[in-house]
């Protein structure tokens, strides 16, 4: 057991400015209108940096820096585009436990989450980009005796890139990695609940990158991300957020005919047939703590696995154990390393989650467990920190349908396979699901029938460089983590050639 | 502002009932978010709402100034409510919902309040420090 210290005291890892401008150019510059806000720790509370709070003026600048650096940036070879990269991963890998209590200060996950999964998945994606951009080759055809058609890949020029707070460093290095890889420079905008981690990044990263490859304005959504989002500057905009911003988002890139990525949320469903339950043994154990990765990251994950779906014949036995190895959970500091549930990353979302557990018992589901906000004492009494919490109910009701992003699971029976699969996609989103069975057909056919870009078998929460990650349904547009984000960085380049020395004849 | 310790939020101004065919109103604001919308449509100019849902700042409602979200045939129109003071001229402020996720939500009547809060996609009052959210109750019509 590790507890780090918390910023702010004398052993921290981290020591935060007190105030970070805009990383625009390769230098730090002040907002235009010299605003800020600050930032709150969801471990306790409190405010422990200032953040310029940026306006078009400053989305003006970061594109101009952004412009004048791409098209240096999009002639460099693969060859020299990858060692950056990897030297990016390098860094990250050099300076984890720095890197991770910023995270875990700015977002209020538990330390063993970004030392164990966030930063080294964050360095393993800077470096599968930078493998597969030197991989990718272009493409030709012999098209008749004489012409030849030959298709290259050529960057976008200047995209825009808007963050969610839930993985701040993870999110962005997912929608960096491929942008950078393929040759463009950006503009990211980080989330106002979580903008500082990345600063603490860029600090360490900075001059890897020539001047105004990256470009990170912070502010909030209306004032700076609108900007950048309608931007006629911009040659593609990305965003993982809800459905609302989602819409407007793909409203501006009309406007502008640009391509847009969307990632906006789900209601995964973790479904566990019978033949689960067949022995206890290890395989057993391992579906029950599926059943439990509910609570992974607060419930703070857009394929949180927020519905279980459980086969009637073993729905008591295996809820009762679920229910148990729910309440081992660990809640406490997240800079302890035993610590399992973190804090909500700020005070509306730990208010939403409160508000649909409130929703929830109106329905008439049944709490089974937890459902009360908790006060930790101490240093940690004004952080925010919500119970795992269980609700038995059934797919119609609200808790089921909306997204809560807490540590919120609803559960519910199903009579048969089909009754499975309807339940599981009787819901708006499809961007995650699980399936939990013995039985490789089972599994297999349920996996083709469910209606979400990523299902897991026999495992959940795993998000490994290489597996394409998106949605069905409303959960959005695009693919991220495969080689196949990189065509969503990319334009074509069609030279159709003649080698034919004569007229075509026409005229 | 509402905290824990807050008497349960209550109601200040009902929307005016716009679903073909119903007979109550399915949205209303506490005289907190009443008070927030007049400030920001000074600031804004008038303004609309657009129920989110999904990912991050989800199940938030979402204030714009009126028209910069683009409603279509795939929006319901939930309520048309009136920020304005008594005597005043109107300030009416339309509060949509998509139509897919209507279907789901349409058994609950949603309450707004104002909590703290940080940001929140490109809604209006985030740079206030305050985010709008949802309180429901249940319309009558609801049953398990």
């Amino acid at each position: 057991m590790t507890v780090y210290a918390a910023p702010g005291t004398p052993d921290a890892k981290v020591t935060f400015k007190p105030r970070y401008e805009n990383w625009i150019g390769g230098e730090w510059v002040p907002p235009v209108k010299g605003q800020y806000f600050e930032d709150i720790s969801p471990v306790n509370g409190k405010p422990f940096t200032e953040v310029a709070r940026s306006t078009h003026e400053d989305i003006d600048l970061a594109l101009d820096a952004a412009h004048k650096a791409a098209p240096a940036w999009g002639k460099t070879t693969a060859t020299q585009r990858a060692a950056v990269l990897n030297k990016m991963a390098d860094v990250i890998d050099a300076n984890r436990e720095l890197l991770a209590v910023a995270e875990t200060w700015d977002n209020g996950k538990p330390i063993r989450e970004p030392l164990n999964a966030d930063l080294p998945l964050a360095a393993d994606h800077f470096r599968y980009f930078a493998s597969a951009i030197r991989a990718q080759d272009g493409d030709h055809a012999e098209l008749d005796n004489d012409t030849m058609s030959y298709q290259f890949h050529e960057p976008l020029g200047v995209v825009g890139q808007i963050i969610p707070w839930n993985f701040p460093i993870l999110m962005a290095v997912w929608k960096l990695a491929p942008a950078l890889a393929a040759g463009n420079a950006v503009v990211l905008k980080p989330a106002e609940q979580t903008p500082a981690s990345i600063l603490v990044l860029i600090e360490l990263i900075g001059d890897i990158l020539p001047p105004g490859v990256l470009n990170i304005v912070n502010g909030f959504g209306i004032e700076a991300g609108k900007p950048l989002a309608s931007s006629n500057r911009i040659r593609k905009i990305a965003f993982t957020g809800e459905t609302t911003t989602g819409r407007l988002i793909l409203q501006y890139a009309s406007a502008n005919i640009i391509p847009s990525t969307v990632e906006l949320g789900g209601k995964s469903a973790n479904i566990f047939f019978e033949d689960v339950a067949q022995k206890d043994d290890s395989y057993y154990d391992k579906a029950q703590e599926g059943f439990v990765l509910f609570a992974f990251n607060q419930g703070e994950v857009c394929t949180c696995p927020s519905r279980a779906l459980l086969h009637k014949p073993i729905y008591d036995s295996f809820l009762g154990g679920a229910i148990e190895r729910t309440k081992l959970a660990k809640q406490g500091n997240p800079l302890d390393t035993d610590t399992q549930v973190g804090a909500q990353a700020s005070n509306d979302q730990l208010e939403k989650i409160l508000s649909y557990i409130d929703i929830g018992k109106k329905e008439g589901a049944k709490l089974l467990l937890g459902g009360e906000q908790v006060d930790l004492g101490g240093d940690l009494s004004g952080g925010y920190y919500v119970e795992p919490t269980i609700f038995e109910g059934q797919n119609k009701m609200r808790i089921f349908q909306e997204e809560i992003f807490g540590p919120v699971v609803a559960v519910t029976s199903f009579d048969d396979y089909d009754d499975a699969i309807s339940i599981a996609n009787d819901t708006l989103y499809g961007l995650g699901a699980g399936v939990w069975s013995r039985n490789g057909t089972t599994a297999y056919r349920a996996g083709r029938d469910l209606h979400a870009g990523r299902v897991w078998v026999n495992n959940y929460h795993n998000y490994p460089a290489g597996a394409a990650f998106g949605g069905y349904k409303s959960s959005g547009i695009g693919r991220e983590n495969n080689k196949l984000a990189l065509g969503h960085y990319q334009q074509t380049k069609n030279l159709l050639v003649s080698y034919s020395e004569d007229a075509l004849g026409f005229f | 502002m509402t905290d824990l310790k807050d008497p349960p939020a209550v109601a200040a101004v009902e929307a005016s009932i716009t679903v073909p065919g119903e007979t109550r109103s399915r949205v209303a604001l506490t005289q907190t978010t009443v008070e927030l919308l007049r400030s920001l449509w000074e600031e804004h100019g008038p303004l609309m709402f657009h129920q989110s849902g999904g990912c991050c700042d989800g199940s938030s409602p979402m204030c714009f100034p009126a028209g910069e979200f683009i409603t279509s045939d795939q929006d319901v129109l939930l309520g048309r409510l009136d920020v304005a003071p008594a005597g005043e001229p109107e300030q009416l402020i339309d509060f949509w919902i998509s139509a897919e996720q209507f279907e789901y939500w349409s058994h609950t009547a949603l309450l707004i309040d104002v909590v703290k809060g940080r940001g929140g996609g490109f809604s209006a009052e985030a740079p206030r420090g305050v985010r709008f959210l949802i309180r429901s109750e249940l319309m009558d019509s609801f049953t398990v």
